[in-house]
């Protein structure tokens, strides 16, 4: 972003990395819940998750204080984040860094590529980053003839199976042991043919093949889970030591992250630190903090370049009614408490980011074309219960949000749909006692459809409705009758 | 207490039932419930379906309606209220009427659920109801989230004389209604609903009660279909029921099967 680059903040761009699935949430959703599998693998994954995470939140007496904190900070810096991204280019710069700003997918692609052909390199490790994969940044260096290898285990196995990530924390979640050790025999170089899905004999075979690129990668590609804009720390967060590997052997290493994880001070940690690794993974702290500033001679790599990504968040954060979004530091608590993601999994978004919180996020950094975008219907992908709200380490209002990106759904309809006309009809029916009323006659005429009182079918929309549940046949007299017959 | 009934358009239309009995207790408990007959709806389908500007003329009828009705309001809804308390003064905001935000907040700040009403407001939690039956509580999620009614519900059901309360597991799962999520992700709002089923069929209650006409109809609805044998009572109606008055019998989707007080354990 240059400082001549004045206008409205656009937003991802279409057809690069992956924000957006090809089909609306309910007719992917109806593939994802047929598969018993995936039902059997997500239901177990996400009750295990929520067990340790109520667990764990449990033992922290000022647990509601320090996800206030966390909010609060998040607030402060979506207010001047502009600021706080220059000083955190200082400090990085300052510390020997090299920062590179980019407008959206395309431009971070680019400058990725570029560093990594500066260097010769045509292996690049990765640690495991939501970021490059929104930007389809494998894809993209795959094409200067670069080959990306995830070292996060569950990432490595997406990978090898030309799967795509379902979940935050654990990519694989709709994988059980049986299906990773069918996909290492099929596609991991050398492996073990005798292999069995020992959870053991599987890791010590990522390893293996793990061992192999750490020690011959040169450069490593990473996200950041936070940024300090004082002192230039950027971190990352990890369970297995795959991340702290790829910081610290190769000769360079390349971070991209989204504008919205930088925080002002390095003592925000001390809040986020707590908050993380009990929503995330339910521990009361994750095995592996890495963070670093800047190059440190002869120490780590050498080169540190930070590409800043944009990508739609800049107008997400002109959105006053969904900036709140940009709060979320990727835990994935809100994806293991939503009752619709436990039964559809990730995938069924379309988009990297998944659940309640991608269900706001995503739309909103691609804008939403109409009412055939499938990121229209991610909004709707919810029953608004609000588990997400109680789950959420940052306090994100997510069933509020949710409503907003509703609305905008509904505002990038250009011409009225079947459903708008219906409900201004029925808005105009209940803004007026007498419409009401008389509304209120015409559905009480129902009650001849079902003479036992149990209606088993209704025509469309209503067959959404029967199709698993009768509908009870309206009363013999409405509430309001009852009253003006007894009561005056 | 002179108290304003909501009846909300679902109560009102579809299931009157709860609505007679939530004025039954508070007219047993003494209290002087109005009905102004010009309500009609708060607007909560059209809001969470994302029809905020739509919502407004609903939310502003609904604030003239009750703004001066009575001292207090109640509904025998969760989600009625919560979209009350929770959403008409942001409809008012963003359609730039302050005034109505205003008035709205100094409604919902006067508008309960019905054991909010009965436990906070009127401090009571003994209605002397009389209700011999197995009986599993669903909280509704507005209910619970929203309104955070916490154990309000279950203290006054644990009053009722006759009554064998029986844990539901799992209950603070969302049972799939969502309103039009009901109806626009069917599939996965049924799938939701199993879960639930199961759960209530593994409590061995023979009745599934709640605070929310709304969920105890897509509850009972499923379990209607299942002919499972265990029915739907609103919370009000079994507060309302006495050992001289008529049983509680709210959504009945087959009159032929489930029989007054006769509920057929799993």
């Amino acid at each position: 972003m240059s400082s001549t680059d004045l206008g409205m903040p656009t937003t991802a761009p279409d057809g690069v990395g992956f924000l957006r699935g090809s089909e609306p949430f309910p007719a992917a959703a109806h593939r994802a819940l047929a598969d018993t599998q995936l039902r059997r693998n997500l239901g177990h994954a996400t009750r295990t998750i929520r067990a340790k995470r109520a667990g764990v939140v449990a033992e922290v007496p000022d647990w509601e204080e320090l996800r206030r904190a966390g909010e609060a900070i998040k607030a402060d810096t979506m207010a001047r984040l502009p600021e706080l991204l220059e000083q955190l280019e200082a400090s990085v710069t300052a510390r020997g860094g090299v920062v590179h700003w980019a407008r959206d997918a395309t431009e971070a692609n680019a400058i990725v590529a570029g560093l990594v052909r500066d260097t010769g390199a045509d292996e690049v490790v990765k640690v495991k980053s939501i970021a490059t994969q929104e930007i389809g940044l494998n894809e993209a260096l795959a094409e200067q003839g670069i080959t990306a290898t995830e070292t996060d285990l569950a990432e490595l196995i997406v990978q090898l199976s030309d799967d795509r990530p379902s979940h935050f924390l654990v990519p694989a979640i709709h994988r059980n042991r049986s299906e990773i050790r069918d996909i290492f025999l099929r596609a991991m170089p050398g492996v073990d043919p005798d292999l069995t899905d020992d959870p053991r004999r599987l890791a010590m075979a990522a390893r293996a093949h793990l061992r192999r690129k750490f020690l011959s990668a040169r450069v490593a590609i990473s996200g950041a889970n936070f940024a300090a804009a004082d002192t230039g720390t950027i971190s990352v967060v990890e369970s297995e030591g795959n991340g702290r590997m790829c910081l610290t052997l190769p000769d360079t290493l390349i971070t991209v992250m989204g504008v919205e994880k930088v925080v002002p001070r390095w003592s925000d940690m001390e809040v986020f630190l707590q908050l993380l690794p009990r929503s995330s993974t339910g521990e009361r702290m994750n095995p592996y903090t890495s963070t670093w500033s800047g190059v440190t001679p002869g120490d780590g790599p050498q080169t540190f370049h930070l590409v800043l990504l944009d990508n739609g968040r800049s107008n997400v954060l002109a959105s006053e009614d969904g900036r709140s979004a940009l709060h979320c530091i990727r835990c994935s608590a809100c994806l293991n408490v939503c009752p619709v993601y436990e039964r559809t999994g990730g995938h069924a978004y379309g988009s990297v980011y998944p659940g309640p919180i991608g269900a706001v996020l995503s739309p909103q950094l691609t804008g939403i074309s109409g009412p055939d975008d499938p990121n229209a219907s991610l909004p709707y992908a919810s029953s608004l219960c609000g588990a997400c709200f109680d789950a959420c380490p940052v306090r994100i209002d997510i069933p509020n949000l949710l409503v907003q990106q509703r609305a905008a759904s509904i505002a990038a309809h250009r011409t009225p749909t079947a459903q708008d006309l219906a409900m201004r009809t029925v808005a105009a029916a209940m803004v007026s006692p007498g419409r009401f009323r008389a509304a209120e006659r015409v559905l009480g005429l129902g009650r001849f459809a079902g003479r036992s009182g149990r209606i088993r079918f209704l025509p469309y929309p209503g067959s959404q409705w029967t199709s698993a549940r009768d509908a009870p046949a309206p009363p013999a007299e409405t509430f309001r009758q009852w009253w003006k017959r007894t009561r005056s | 207490m002179r108290i304003a009934l909501v009846a909300t358009c679902l109560g009102d239309a579809m299931f009157p039932q709860a609505l007679k009995a939530t004025v039954e207790i508070l007219e047993r408990l003494g209290h002087e419930v109005v009905f102004p007959s010009d309500q009609t709806c708060c607007g909560q389908m059209h809001v969470n379906t994302g029809y905020l500007d739509m919502a407004l003329p609903l939310v502003r009828h609904h604030v003239e309606v009750f703004a001066d009705a009575a001292e207090v309001a109640v509904a025998p809804s969760g989600s009625c209220v919560g979209c009350v308390r929770h959403q008409h003064a942001m409809v008012a905001r963003r359609g730039g009427d302050e005034d109505l935000a205003r008035a709205a907040e100094d409604l919902a700040g006067r508008t309960y659920e019905l054991s909010e009403l009965l436990v906070d407001v009127l401090g009571v939690t003994d209605v002397g109801a009389y209700y011999p039956h197995r009986v599993t509580y669903h909280p509704t999620c507005h209910s619970l989230r929203m309104l955070r009614v916490g154990d309000k519900p279950l203290r006054l059901l644990r009053a009722v004389r006759g009554l064998h309360l029986v844990e539901l597991p799992d209950a603070e799962v969302c049972c799939g209604f969502g309103g039009t999520f009901a109806v626009k992700n069917a599939e996965v709002s049924t799938a939701m609903l199993a879960d639930k089923m199961a759960n209530v069929l593994t409590s061995g209650a023979e009745v599934c009660t709640a605070g929310d006409s709304s969920c105890l109809m897509h509850i009972g609805g499923g379990l209607s279909r299942l002919r499972s044998g265990v029915r739907t009572v609103h919370l009000a109606e079994i507060l309302a029921s006495t050992e001289d008055g008529t049983p509680a019998r709210d959504i009945v989707f087959d009159t032929t099967e489930v029989g007054e007080g006769k509920g057929v354990h799993p």
